[in-house]
């Protein structure tokens, strides 16, 4: 591999950008593929193009044919709890062990504490600012579980500004029904709305913290593989 | 594959940048038990340091070695291992999964 096609590996990987590393196994060759251009050793044509691109999206690292190898490279998969309350303690550890890097917003030091939460990143900013910092991308989920206005409303503005994958929010129907009252009077449209899943969760019959977690985890699952709108 | 935590690329990278020479070997397909996916990645330098992992430990001996030789030579090349043939268990998968690789110098 050419030390330069290394350096802008490294620099797609730096910048969150997917791209698929394609080798011709024959050769010892290699060629970048984007989301929308590619470079490197050698050209592929449309069809084999097409096929790279949904192996990406997929993330799907293997052979396309005998002597063409693709590996996908893509951001780390991540969820952002706002909240961190005890639904959060039962999901964060479901979470980790599905592969998504957590990140969890609180702005009451008291409750986002090492202690509580092993193995996570804890910002105790002020949801919007915090937000700000963390720029979900589209493999990125966000969940607001503070039941609270303050901390889940502008949260949610943020979330549904980004191309985050799945959004939800804890509460009952009625309580997500002002919600979307709430977040429509702030100017927040009706489409960016619809991605506001509310009451989070499949619904499973869930009763404790971990049964919800659960729910949370499933429904977050079911929409990146596709069977959940 | 999501980016490893420790990535195997950029230390790599950092090597070249101290002027060391550096191969790559890469899981291309695995079939049974083996423990390390496609794409896992073990990169060497020619001082003999490694970083990454391409199985539990059993082949890593023999890929570096190889990786050495692909460093001196500058030709890249595919390896392959398993418990298919009985005089695999010297440098095989105890696991009983059977592995093939890409191994490759970083080049100029």
């Amino acid at each position: 591999m050419k030390r330069t096609l290394l350096d802008r590996l490294l620099a797609a990987r730096a910048a969150h950008e997917p791209v698929a590393l394609v080798t011709d196994l024959s050769m010892g060759q290699h060629a970048l593929v984007y989301r929308e251009t590619a470079a490197g050793d050698f050209g592929l044509v449309d069809e084999d193009l097409a096929a790279v691109r949904a192996m990406l999206s997929a993330d799907e690292t293997g052979l396309l044919r005998p002597e063409l190898f693709v590996q996908a490279n893509n951001p780390p998969l991540r969820l952002i709890l706002v909240g961190a309350v005890h639904i959060a303690q039962a999901l964060v550890p479901l979470a980790l062990s599905t592969g998504y890097q957590v990140t969890i917003i609180d702005p009451r030091g008291s409750f986002a504490t090492a202690e509580r939460f092993p193995g996570v990143t804890l910002l105790t900013d002020w949801p919007d600012e915090a937000m700000a910092a963390v720029q979900p991308d589209h493999r990125t989920a966000v969940v607001t579980l503070t039941h609270d206005p303050k901390l889940d409303d502008p949260a949610l503005a943020a979330a549904v500004a980004s191309p985050a994958f799945y959004i939800g929010a804890l509460g009952s129907r009625g309580t997500h029904a002002k919600r979307l009252a709430r977040l429509a009077e702030e100017g927040v449209g009706e489409a960016a709305l619809q991605r506001i899943h509310g009451p989070v969760g499949l619904n499973i019959g869930a009763k404790t913290q971990s049964e919800i977690a659960v729910s949370i985890l499933a429904e977050i699952v079911a929409v990146r593989r596709g069977t959940r709108p | 594959m999501s980016f490893d935590h420790d990535d195997v690329l950029a230390i790599a990278a950092g090597w070249l940048d101290q002027g060391h020479k550096v191969a790559i070997a890469t899981v291309v397909t695995t079939w049974g038990s083996s423990p390390r996916p496609a794409g896992s990645r073990l990169a060497v330098d020619a001082t003999g340091r490694i970083v990454g992992s391409v199985s539990g430990g059993c082949i890593e001996g023999a890929v570096v070695r190889r990786a050495l030789e692909v460093i001196a030579d500058g030709e890249p090349c595919t390896m392959e291992f398993g418990i298919a043939d009985e005089d695999a268990w010297a440098v095989g998968l105890a696991c009983g999964g059977r592995v093939s690789l890409f191994v490759e110098a970083i080049t100029p």
